[in-house]
């Protein structure tokens, strides 16, 4: 691209700044308003922004829309971008394109996107993109969640770039075509109308923002917001020491075979350059762990700017990253590998990336979350013979950090997503939950303790149900730092005559046959802990043990407190104990 | 005995109570500011009010804009609070919504004001559908609600999963627990919100209990020291919603004067608007660390139906909407690490405050930027806190952070600084304006509390609005807010049923019900009230959906007519989405009930100046400034003496004990008949 030497002043910049990022969180309001699905509506599974016309690098991105998106969005403006080029076409002003191609550009097939190039003065100024998590989009499974695909096709409808509007006229073709291969085609009706109002709206708002400055200078300032970002995640980058630092973390399996599968990551700092090398990393599995190169580089982007809380969203901040991933491992596979349970694999990432980051800086890192979505699916067919499909994601601990406990009961690291109220989940569903709670113990022990991950459990209220369950952490839990202890791994049992029962494959299955009255039970992980645990203030222990936090088992061997006769914290033992062990460590070291 | 025809409003802030006094028959008012009390806030109100009223006897109504409750909130204040809750769920409160405070840093905790020891569970359990499956365990309860006596417990909340479907488990415990319970701190899920969604509902109950000791004490104390002073009349209390309501209904619901004094603020905004002929206003109030705008279209002020008082502190109740961005005064300006510009959301407060008093910040603020370009006086401060300002140190501030690092002059820094800041709270119009599809270029800004008018001029041409409007007394607006606004009660209650399965008969009576009980509330007060007013209105929205549209429903018919609701659903849809969906069923999920007591109407005229002067014979010096990038030789006005029809062209200064005006240059502005300046474009008209 050609740009004019205009220089733009700082101070036209930062008020620019404000707008660009103003349009982009409108275009999420408005699609959450007027979304069908809760996962939209509740959970902001949802996201919007501004692409570089040429490129399709992200330029603007808004800020209440879910985190994993905002770096995976530019690729599905470059497929589309991509898509011209094969067909040797020009973008024409009204077209609007529609995919979910989880391989060019996606996440997994229940992501839809809608992409719109933007015209001014006759030129292509930008492109506009609205990606939305639908309801139901096909598949063996309600929900898109099949932990037991081995191909993308069992898990829902593919739909390349085609377009929706063609210079400004809908296609109904291709939405009859969308309608006939979802359960819940009224969801998807109306999710599709909130992402179409949401395009027009950005459309809108960027013309009269194009009117009062200017292509040329609108065009600078984006440029220079690009350059900035740079600017800023080189700065963070070069405060690191130099060096090369490992980590490794592990998959229970890919819901066909029980075999763990790995991530692992060497990151090397470089003076203002960062390395992040996958290369050791598990090769393609047959099941639904799998994922697209783009969404790994868009899990990078959310796991740095968890660390860099301020570097911008903005595709300047993944210049100075380089990227080292193997083609056809885990981390970068292409059709018809079956990716639905994408969020499982990065958020393992991210984990790697904390732990690395813990072994360059801890005090800037934090310890793993309880890094699992559970996705947990409930259905079956009322006396009445109408189907219904419970399907809800549930929440865990965040890792504790120097300075403070992780969060009890949060969401995951790629999601603002909040849980739908109980009360709602039982006015729908023939179902009755017997206990919502926090799990004790669950939190990884530490100085700093790991925030607690919950309980739920649930009866059913009809004669038969149908379960599904799409987890992790089953058989390696999420990791503490510094010396701080691992949570409780997530555990998921069902009842049968004689008692309860696991999951073969622990974390992940389908086809669990519930019936009146009987119950499944969720207990989720806690976040890792931060530092020795026998660090941790003798009141803040007490606390804990007092509050049901932890146990007193955990409080006498893990935090080391001794107990007098009548069941009181007996302090001098304790200090006493807490500095040998303090010296021992000292010595090893 | 005298006549009692003095009505009085208060509004006690953290820094200043503002008091307004309204003589009823002679048609006169009197406003006065005092230093609020923080301690006791009862004691700088009684201060302000004895400044102009000597004989409190002679008052006809007492109205109040508290900050009791929400400072409790805010810093944590509250009673030591016990939580009673259905087996299996004492845990709601602190899972919140699995949320967390940031998108970005997965760092932050979360502290209930209820800690877990003290939210104890009782069998007992209710379905969505109505039906009880386990009747409560008064023995159980019995046991419980002693645990959290012994334990020191002030207040309690009880709260059972599903009751907003069925109360009648928590009525039993209710009882129960009212015959244990030794005062009259018990708060009750279903009394005070008795709609679906456990959190919220169990929040809010929660933070009621939490309130209840501190706000009744509080309220208490006040009216023994009125009555000391020979007040015996009834005092009323505003609500976050804009109406006002009696002390009792206060000491019971203190959850629903949780903005309080804002909304009092924006009811002012509102009467002055509609008494000028502006009915579409954003109101704008500027504090120290924040601006809040608040908007009014055609007259009607916006709702919110819940907000987030901290992470995790949800309150539901119907309040006037507010949206609040971190830029005030005191926000502080600086560079990030890539050298691009910001202000805010850091803040310097109120104390140390900007760099320019001298209390030890010496980072600019957006205060300091003001001064250094002239536009606020180093002589003569608002709100008489400090007797000058220190204008070299504002300037040093902005050299050392800003200006050099740019490589521009301080002047220029100044400037950029304000740029920015204004910047900032154009987005805020524009999110409460074009956001929800209003066109800001029918909307007229109307700023309050000390900062506002210096801003306000270049918002108008930053965002497109059609003018400004500046009260004549901008500083006590909320305390005028308190005298001109309604009695209003209202009520929820869930329904959630398709419209086709609507029982329409059952549900027309439990309206009417709910409509009787909140009238007596009105018809038993001690206030003069013109006439009765009834709103009613459905939440509803597709089989499907989870955000509601609000559709307002005419109860008038002899029976609740389907086709009608759907036609009323159909036009709320529309306006808010542009566009219906077919073959959907619609759904009922709530009902509410307003009761408005429609006081005395205020004759805003009286603000008009008497005796004013001639715009030259107003001013007060000439003073250089810099805007647009030179320096300009402006007129300083005393605003309060100019004449009605008065007009001045900017750029120009008017000054006035509690605000300072600022008319950028392609401005222009006059007195309307009200006392109101109203700042135009020159080019617009």
């Amino acid at each position: 691209m050609t740009k004019s030497k205009v220089k733009i002043d700082p101070v036209t910049l930062a008020v620019l700044k404000g707008r660009f990022e103003q349009i982009a969180d409108e275009m999420d309001v408005t699609l959450f308003r007027s979304a069908f699905n809760p996962i939209i509506a509740e959970a902001h599974d949802a996201s919007h922004g501004l692409y570089d016309a040429n490129s399709g690098d992200t330029l603007v991105q808004g800020s209440s829309g879910l985190p994993i998106f905002v770096g995976v969005m530019s690729f599905a403006v470059k497929a589309v971008i991509k898509k011209l080029e094969a067909l040797n076409q020009k973008p024409q002003e009204g077209d609007v394109w529609i995919f979910n191609d989880p391989y060019d550009g996606g996440t997994h097939l229940s992501d839809f996107r809608l992409v719109k190039p933007i015209f001014h003065d006759g030129k292509v100024f930008c492109y506009l993109a609205s990606v939305g998590h639908w309801h139901d989009v096909g598949g063996n499974v309600p929900g898109n969640y099949n932990p037991v695909a081995t191909e993308c096709f069992q898990e829902g409808i593919l739909i390349p770039p085609v377009k929706l509007f063609e210079t400004g006229i809908f296609k109904q073709d291709i939405a009859d075509i969308l309608l006939a291969n979802s359960r819940l085609p009224n969801s998807l009706y109306g999710d599709l109308n909130g992402q179409i109002n949401a395009l027009d709206l950005g459309e809108n708002r960027l013309h009269s923002l194009l009117n009062e400055y200017g292509y040329s200078l609108s065009l600078n300032a984006l440029d220079a917001l690009k350059q900035r970002a740079e600017t800023m995640m080189r700065n963070q980058i070069s405060n690191l020491p130099n060096g090369k630092y490992s980590a490794e973390d592990w998959l229970d399996n890919d819901g066909i075979s029980d075999v763990p599968l790995k991530i692992a990551l060497d990151l090397t700092i470089d003076n203002d350059q960062m390395v992040l090398d996958f290369g050791r990393s598990s090769k393609a599995c047959s099941g639904p762990v799998n994922i697209s190169y783009s969404t790994t580089v868009a899990a990078c982007y959310v796991a740095l700017k968890h660390l860099f809380e301020d570097v911008p969203a903005n595709a300047g901040v993944l210049t100075p990253i380089v990227f080292k991933i193997e083609k056809d491992s885990i981390l970068s596979v292409k059709a018809p590998k079956p990716v639905g349970g994408y969020t499982e694999t990065i958020l393992r990432l991210i984990d790697v990336i904390f732990l690395a980051m813990a072994e360059i800086s801890p005090l800037k890192s934090m310890a793993c979350a309880y890094g699992t979505i559970n996705a947990l699916s409930l259905s079956g067919y009322r006396s009445d013979g109408s189907r219904w499909v419970m399907f809800s994601f549930f929440g865990g601990g965040h890792g504790a950090y120097h300075g403070g406990d992780g969060l009890n009961h949060g969401n995951a690291p790629i999601s603002t997503a909040t849980i739908p109220p109980l009360e709602i989940l039982e006015a729908a569903y023939p179902v009755k939950f017997v206990r919502w709670a926090l799990r004790p113990d669950s939190g990884g022990a530490g100085e700093f303790r790991g925030g607690l991950g919950a309980i739920y459990e649930i009866e059913l209220l009809e004669k038969n149900a149908t379960v599904s369950l799409f987890g992790e952490r089953g058989k390696f839990p999420p990791r503490g730092i510094s010396g701080g202890f691992s949570a409780l791994k997530n555990a998921f049992t069902y009842q049968e005559q004689d008692g309860y029962t696991d999951l073969p494959l622990i974390s992940k299955g389908v086809g669990v046959k519930l019936k009146y009255g009987e119950r499944v039970r969720l207990q989720t992980p806690g976040g890792g802990g931060f530092g020795s645990p026998f660090k941790r203030p003798l009141d803040q222990v007490f606390s804990d043990l007092e509050k049901g936090y932890i146990s007193i088992q955990t409080a006498i061997n893990v935090y080391r407190v001794r107990m007098d006769k009548d069941g009181n914290i007996d302090r001098k033992k304790t200090i006493k104990l807490r500095l040998e062990l303090e010296k021992t460590l000292n010595e090893k070291s | 005995m005298k006549k009692a025809d003095l009505l009085v409003g208060v509004d006690v802030g953290g820094t200043f109570t503002d008091v307004f006094v309204f003589d009823t028959v002679k048609g006169k008012f009197f406003t006065t500011k005092v230093p609020s009390t923080v301690k006791d806030q009862s004691l700088g109100f009684i201060e302000g009010v004895e400044k102009i009223v000597p004989d409190f006897s002679v008052i006809l109504n007492i109205v109040h804009g508290s900050t009791v409750g929400t400072n409790a909130l805010l810093e944590k204040r509250g009673a030591k609070t016990g939580i009673i809750t259905t087996l299996g769920f004492a845990d709601i409160l602190e899972m919140r919504r699995r949320d967390r405070p940031k998108t970005w840093g997965l760092k932050g905790d979360f502290k209930p004001v209820v800690e877990r020891k003290y939210r104890l569970e009782v069998p007992e359990r209710g379905l969505a559908n109505g039906k009880i499956l386990e009747k409560v365990c008064l023995e159980k309860l019995q046991d419980q609600v002693k645990k959290l006596l012994a334990s020191g417990r002030d207040s309690i909340c009880l709260f059972f999963v599903n009751s907003y479907a069925n109360n009648r488990n928590e009525k039993l415990a209710a009882k129960k627990i009212r015959e244990l319970w030794p005062n009259s701190f018990v708060s009750v899920s279903t009394e005070i919100l008795p709609e679906m969604r456990e959190f919220e509902r169990l929040s809010t109950t929660v933070l009621n209990a939490y309130l209840q000791p501190v706000v009744s004490s509080y309220l208490d104390q006040l009216k023994s020291r009125l009555s000391l002073k020979g007040f015996d009349k009834e005092i009323l209390i505003v609500q976050s919603n804009g109406g006002t309501m009696s002390l009792d209904i206060a000491k019971k619901y203190p959850i629903r004067t949780t903005l309080s004094g804002p909304a009092a603020g924006v009811m002012a905004g509102r009467s002055i608007g509609i008494a000028s002929g502006f009915t579409n206003i954003i109101t704008c109030d500027m504090g120290g660390t924040s601006f809040d705008v608040s908007l009014i279209n055609n007259g009607k002020v916006s709702l919110a139906s819940q907000t987030s008082i901290d992470f995790g502190m949800v309150v539901r109740t119907p309040m006037i909407e507010v949206t609040t961005i971190g830029a005030g005064g005191g926000s502080i300006a600086s560079l990030d690490n890539s050298g691009l510009l910001k202000v805010g959301p850091e803040s310097a407060g109120s104390d140390p405050g900007p760099v320019c008093y001298g209390l030890g910040n010496t980072r600019p603020t957006v205060t300091d930027a003001n001064l250094v370009l002239g536009l606020i006086s180093c002589e003569r401060p608002i709100g008489g806190k400090l007797d000058s300002l220190d204008i070299e140190k504002s300037k040093i501030a902005i050299k050392e952070h800003i200006s050099d690092k740019l490589k521009i002059s301080v002047e220029d820094g100044a400037e950029a600084i304000l740029k920015v800041a204004n910047a900032k709270m154009a987005g805020a119009i524009r999110l409460v304006s074009i956001e929800k599809g209003n066109d800001p270029n029918k909307f007229s800004a109307m700023p309050f509390g000390g900062g506002g008018a210096l801003h306000t001029g270049a918002l108008i041409k930053e965002v497109g609005l059609r003018s400004a409007i500046i009260p004549r007394f901008p500083g006590v607006t909320s305390a005028l807010g308190c005298v001109v606004a309604d009695l209003l009660y209202d009520r929820v209650q869930t329904v959630n049923k398709l419209l086709t399965d609507l029982d329409s008969r059952s549900l027309r009576q439990e309206i009417r019900t709910a409509s009787l009980e909140l009238e007596t509330y009105i018809t038993s007060s001690n206030t003069d009230i013109l006439k009765l007013e009834h709103f009613y209105e459905f939440d509803m929205l597709y089989a499907g959906q989870t955000h509601t549209v609000v559709v307002p429903i005419d109860m008038n018919d002899a029976s609740l007519d389907e086709n009608e609701i759907q036609k009323s659903f159909d036009k709320a849809y529309l306006d808010t989405y542009g566009r219906l969906l077919e073959n959907i069923p619609v759904k009922v999920v709530n009902f509410r009930v307003i009761v408005v007591g429609r006081r005395p109407s205020f004759d805003m005229s009286l603000f008009a100046p008497k005796d004013g002067k001639t715009a030259s014979e107003c001013i007060l010096e000439k003073r250089e400034i810099y805007a647009n990038g030179k320096t300009w030789l402006v007129k300083v006005y005393d605003r309060l003496a100019l004449e009605v029809g008065e007009k001045i062209i900017g750029p120009a200064i008017l000054e006035q004990s509690d605000t300072t005006i600022f008319l950028n240059p392609g401005l222009k502005a006059i007195i309307d008949q009200y006392g109101n300046l109203i700042i135009n474009d020159i080019i617009e008209s």
